[in-house]
This record gives structure tokens, sequence and C-alpha cells, in this order.
């Protein structure tokens, strides 16, 4: 097996056996699988296979509207991915990026052309400094950046929720005022598109994301040192690269790509900010989807989607019957999988030399 | 600030330390045998589901119900720990990756079997927990009388009695040892003929018992049924405790008090003058701030075990 179809082997693999594992699970508590997979493609193509073939469009809009925050925070794990790090971080960089996106969006008066890159510039800025913490503790002190990501994410809820509830003021605990239009990434002629979906312009600065991501890593001699401090800190020093430095920056750039998922989410699906009762997950989506993905933007794109088509199907599962965690249960399964890819790759490769063993042994 | 009111703190603060200490001690089993565990919070919402649920099942036919369920917890705890043992140390998995796996896994499982069981979003809430008691003779000892044995929830017996077993344990017996040395450096433990692969079995599944333990203690004590918001961090506080602790079984515990108190002052600082301005995000943001502090002066000092995370290659010099 070469590297290359090993990277997309692999994955492929793990996200079969986690869909496998789901089945089993919801036909051993007594459901039907087949409602949970025609869940699955009502919510990417709007068809409903079970009841007459119905379209609705609005599906395919919340398909894509769940699939933008994941794809942003996915390229955030797969970027500190690429220099050696492992960032949980995501959450809290998110929940950041879309505070300094709330700020910006209700004490900024401009016209939309300035607002909304004013309020995406914010959440980027906000996230990259969020990010940047956790990598100046692993630059200077060498603090293990998981644990410090970990905590930051706690940090940055309760500093999300203090400052929405204290300093915005909420009229119900729940939310901020609504946002003034010239902040939003909403637009009513694509709404109607998808026949009232919540889809909305975010999924530009998710393709621009993508871009810049593969862009960084592939094509610039910095994104050659940072994929080179990944593979190897002690070489890069010697061969006189800024280790430090790359880890600082890397943690940014990541907490940067999250930040902005904040903005995507606040002022594209929703149109305020939110104070939350527990954080939502989106980190660890992101986690998921870059594992999937094998830290590429490519593959974090189609991840993305996978787990994104998951999600905009979990309401319409429970409507089924099927108690929409199952949902959870496949993600981490596929997660375990791809952890699992040691012992899968033996088994593949047992299973690789027997057959050629019995092919060599036809030639005898 | 009154005498009166710190007196009054104590029961709810050493309700909220004692999971924490708990599963920060299987934490530390599993860190000291090389084996990163951040799945405690997964572990411990497994844990704290299966209790709850035993609970509200068996509660009609015996009185033993919630003691039943922490029994449950631990064998459901150790059960989840069972697929990060094989992932970790059997198929050489990213111990992180796999950790947070179990994470999301956990929030899945939980509410999916909820939903069979009791067809909703969480456990149905069950009318007992575990109850608070006053120690016979111990509550009459002036001060420490009234902080520790009156009026307490017995988990927190459970969880002082835990950290002096693990003390004894991994400090002072040839396990504990051999344990270490797994963690430290398993080429040259396994070079004196300690099985490696074992130790780290024992280390994991140890932390997810105490982990599911701590799950249902802490639904049984401080909660009346299991929903997704049970356990809401505390598998990630423990985790900082394990830090703060310095990896140390009494650090352990002085950690968990700590951050058990900067929960219930959270509650009473509306009551203390110089505290009552400070919003109760500040005291939930607490242990975090805390922990990474205690990181960053922990920096380049050799505190916890070295070879926790790393992969084990048995060929590496």
């Amino acid at each position: 097996m070469t590297k290359r179809t090993e990277k997309v082997l692999m994955p492929l693999i793990a996200v079969f056996l986690g869909f496998l594992l789901g089945s089993i699970i919801v036909i051993s508590t007594g459901r039907s699988p087949v409602s949970m997979f025609s869940a699955m493609i009502r919510a990417v193509t709007g068809i409903d296979l079970v009841n007459g073939m119905s379209f609705n469009p609005r599906y395919i809009g919340e398909f894509i509207i769940q699939s933008m925050p994941i794809i942003l925070t996915g390229l955030a794990f797969a970027f500190a991915s690429r220099t050696g790090l492992f960032s949980i971080g995501a959450e809290g960089q998110l929940m950041v990026g879309s505070l300094a996106a709330t700020a910006v969006s209700l004490l900024v008066v401009a016209p939309a052309a300035v607002h909304v890159p004013l309020v995406l510039l914010a959440a980027l800025l906000a996230g990259a400094l969020w990010g940047g913490i956790p990598g100046l503790l692993k630059a200077r002190f060498n603090v293990h950046e998981v644990v410090v990501t970990i905590m930051m994410n706690y940090i940055a809820f309760h500093l999300n929720n203090f400052t929405i509830l204290n300093v915005f003021g909420s009229v119900d605990r729940v939310k901020t005022a609504f946002f003034p239009q010239s902040a939003l990434l909403k637009d009513p002629m694509l709404e109607s598109l998808t026949n009232g979906s919540r889809l909305n312009w975010g999924f530009v600065p998710v393709i621009l994301a993508l871009l810049a991501f593969s862009f960084i890593i592939n094509k610039t001699t910095f994104g050659y040192s940072l994929r080179a401090v990944g593979y190897n800190k002690e070489a890069a020093r010697y061969a006189g690269m800024k280790v430090n430095r790359n880890i600082i920056l890397s943690m940014m750039i990541a907490g940067a790509f999250a930040g902005l998922a904040g903005a995507v989410i606040t002022n594209g699906t929703f149109n305020f900010g939110r104070a939350l009762p527990a954080s939502e997950g989106y980190g660890f989506d992101g986690i998921a989807v870059a594992l999937v993905g094998a830290n590429e933007a490519s593959g974090i794109l189609f991840a993305g989607l996978l787990f994104g088509m998951l999600k905009a199907a979990q309401p319409l599962m429970q409507s089924q019957g099927i108690p929409k965690e199952i949902v959870g249960i496949i993600q981490a399964s596929i997660v375990l999988f791809v952890a699992m890819q040691y012992g899968i790759k033996m088994i593949l490769d047992k299973l690789a030399s027997k057959k050629n063993a019995s092919a060599e042994g036809g030639q005898e | 600030m009154k005498a009166t009111l710190i007196l009054e703190m104590f029961p709810i603060a050493l309700m909220f330390a004692s999971p924490i200490i708990i599963a920060a001690l299987g934490g530390l089993f599993s860190e000291r045998s090389g084996i990163v565990n951040i799945a405690l919070e997964g572990i411990m919402m497994v844990g704290g589901f299966a209790a709850a649920s035993v609970t509200v099942l068996l509660e009609p036919s015996t009185p033993l119900a919630p003691w039943i369920g922490l029994l449950v917890g631990i064998a459901a705890g150790i059960a989840m720990s069972l697929l990060h043992a094989f992932a970790s140390i059997n198929l050489k998995a990213n111990q992180v990756i796999s950790g947070t796996a179990l994470n999301i896994l956990a929030g899945g499982v939980t509410i999916y079997l909820s939903q069979i069981i009791f067809h909703q979003q969480r456990t149905r809430s069950f009318s007992n927990g575990i109850q608070k008691m006053t120690v016979p003779g111990l509550s009459k000892i002036p001060l420490l009388g009234k902080m520790f044995f009156i009026e307490n929830y017995p988990t927190f017996y459970i969880a002082v009695a835990l950290v002096l077993i693990t003390w004894f344990l991994v400090y002072k017996t040839p396990f504990g040892l051999r344990m270490r040395s797994c963690g430290e450096h398993p080429q040259a433990a396994a070079s004196m003929g300690i099985n490696v692969a074992g130790m780290r079995y024992i280390g994991v599944l140890a932390s997810g018992a105490l982990a599911g333990l701590a799950g249902g203690v802490m639904v049984l004590t401080a909660d009346i049924q299991y929903t997704i918001m049970s356990i809401h961090g505390t598998g990630f506080i423990a985790l900082a405790s394990l830090v703060f602790g310095r990896w140390n079984p009494f650090g352990v515990l002085a950690a968990g008090l700590f951050f058990g108190f900067s929960t219930a002052l959270s509650f009473y600082a509306k009551d203390i003058t110089f505290l009552a301005k400070l919003p109760s995000e500040f005291f939930y943001m607490l242990p975090y701030i805390f922990t990474i502090v205690a990181l960053i002066f922990f920096a380049g000092k050799s505190v916890g075990p070295k070879a926790a995370g790393e992969i084990y290659d048995s060929g590496k010099r």
C-alpha cells in the first residue's frame, strides 16, 4: 500500500466501520437503520425517499450551515497538527471569536461593506489571540498545549457568558439585542432560494479559509518550515528555523480559523450574541473532521460536509423515532477507528500477505 | 466574612470536592502507568448515567439502590476505559485522540440510552440519592467536627480513604514502583522484566473504575437525575487537579478541596461583602486559570510522569 492510498483509504475504512457500528446499535435497540439512512439522504439532497419523493431545498441549506463552522474548526485543529501541536482549543477560540463578532456588531456603526469585514476580522483576531496564549506558553515554558487549551476553553466559555450577560445585557439571560442588518452574513435571497433555511454568506469565508490553509501549508516557505517543525522539532531548529516563533504563529493561525467560525455562527446562523448553558462541541467536531480529513484542506472539506450532514440529519432521525444521539455515537466511533488505524493496517497487511502467500503457493 | 458562613460552606464544598478528587486519582493511576487519559469527563458521564439509572430502577425494591448504583457506575467506567486501554496500548493509538473519541461517545451513548430506557433526554429522577450523615462521636470534636463530620455526604470519606489507598499502593508497594517505572521509562521497566502493557492496563482500568465512581458520586449527591449537563466539565477539573496536585495523591486531595471550595464560594459570594461584586463566572473560571498558572510554575521541573502520552515502542533506546 502506498502512503497516498493509505491516507485516503484509512479514513474511508474508519467512516465505513463507524456507520456499520451505528447501524448495529440502531438495530439492536429495535429501531430501523433504513430510516436512519433515509434521514441522512434527505438532509443532503432535500429528497424524502420514504414519503413520496417530496423535495424541500430547505434541508440542503441547513446541511450547508451545519458544515460551515466545523470545517473551520477542522482547519484549526489540522493547522496546529501540521506543526506537531495538539490543540483542543478550537472550542474556546470559537467562543471568543463569536464574542468579538458580537462586540463589533453591536458597538460599531458602519455600512455593510465595512461592517461585515470588520466583524470577520475581529473574530479572526480574537481567535488568534486566544490560540496564541497556549502557543506562547508552549514556546516559552514548554507547557503542554493539550491541558492549556482545555483550560482555555472553559475560561472562554465563562468569559463569553459573563460578557454577554453583564456587558451587552441580555433580554432573557440567553441572547443579546439583535444585530443591525449591516453586520449580518444573512441574505433574504439565499434564504428564499432554499425555502427559508438559514443559509448565509458564511460559506465565502469558509472557502477562503480552505484556500488559505492549503496555500500556506503547501505553497509557502513559512508553511514548509511549519511542517518541518511538525516532523522533527530538533532537526528544524538545527536547520536554522525559528521553532518557537513557528509554534506561536501556528497556534495563532489555527485560532484565527476557529475564531472565524464564531463569527459565521453568530452573524450567519443567528443574528445575536448568545450566552450558552454548555459548550456546543464545535471544537470536538473539528477534531473529528480534521482526523477524517487527514489534515488536508480537501479532506477537511469532505469530512466537514460528512459530519455536517450527520448534524443536519439529527432532527429528521428524531422525528423517525431514532434517538438523535446516534450521530454522536457514530462520530465518536469514526474518531476511535481513525485512532486505531495502526491496528486496522496490521489486519490489512496480514490479509495482503496471506493473499500473496497463496498466490506464490499457486505458482510452485 | 463571618466564621459561621465558612462552616456553612463545608458540606457543599466537600460535596463538590469528592468527585473531583476521586476522578483525579483515576487520572493519577493512568498517567503514572504512562497513559494520558483525557476521557475522565466522558467516563464520569457514563458512570453517572449508569448510577442514576440503576438507582431509579432499583429504588422501589431496595433502600441500597444508590450504593448498587455506584457499583454499576464503577463497572460502566471500567468498560468504557477498556476501549481506551485497547486502543492506546494494543493498537498504539494516539492517547489524546482516543480520549477525545470517548468524550464524544459518552454524550451520545448516555442520552441515546436515556431515550431508549426512559423515553426522554435524561434519566428519570430518583427520589433518594446518597444521604447525608453525621458521624457519631467524631462530630463532637470542636470545630473539626462541625467542618467534616456533621451533615456531610459519606462520599467524601470514601474520597479521603481512596487518597490514602492510592498513596500506599503507588508509593509504598512494589506494585506501585513497577507501575510508576512504566510511566517514567517503559523500556527500562521492560528490561527489568516488568510487563509494561499489563501495568498500563491496570492503570487505565483503575482510572475507569475511579472516574466511573466519581460520576456516580457526583450525580447521586449533587443532582436529582442524570442529564447531559450533570458532569459539566468536572472531569476536566479533575484533570486540572491532577496537574495542580503535581501527580501526587495528597496534592490531588488539596487541589480537589481547593476547587471544591472555589465552586462553593460562587454560591456564597453574594453574602460576602468583598466578593459580592465579583460575577459568579469569575469563580467558575478560577480552577482553569490556576491550573495554567501552576503549569507555568512547574515548567522545566520534572513533575509529571515522563513517558505519559508517548506511544510505547519496545525497541526504542
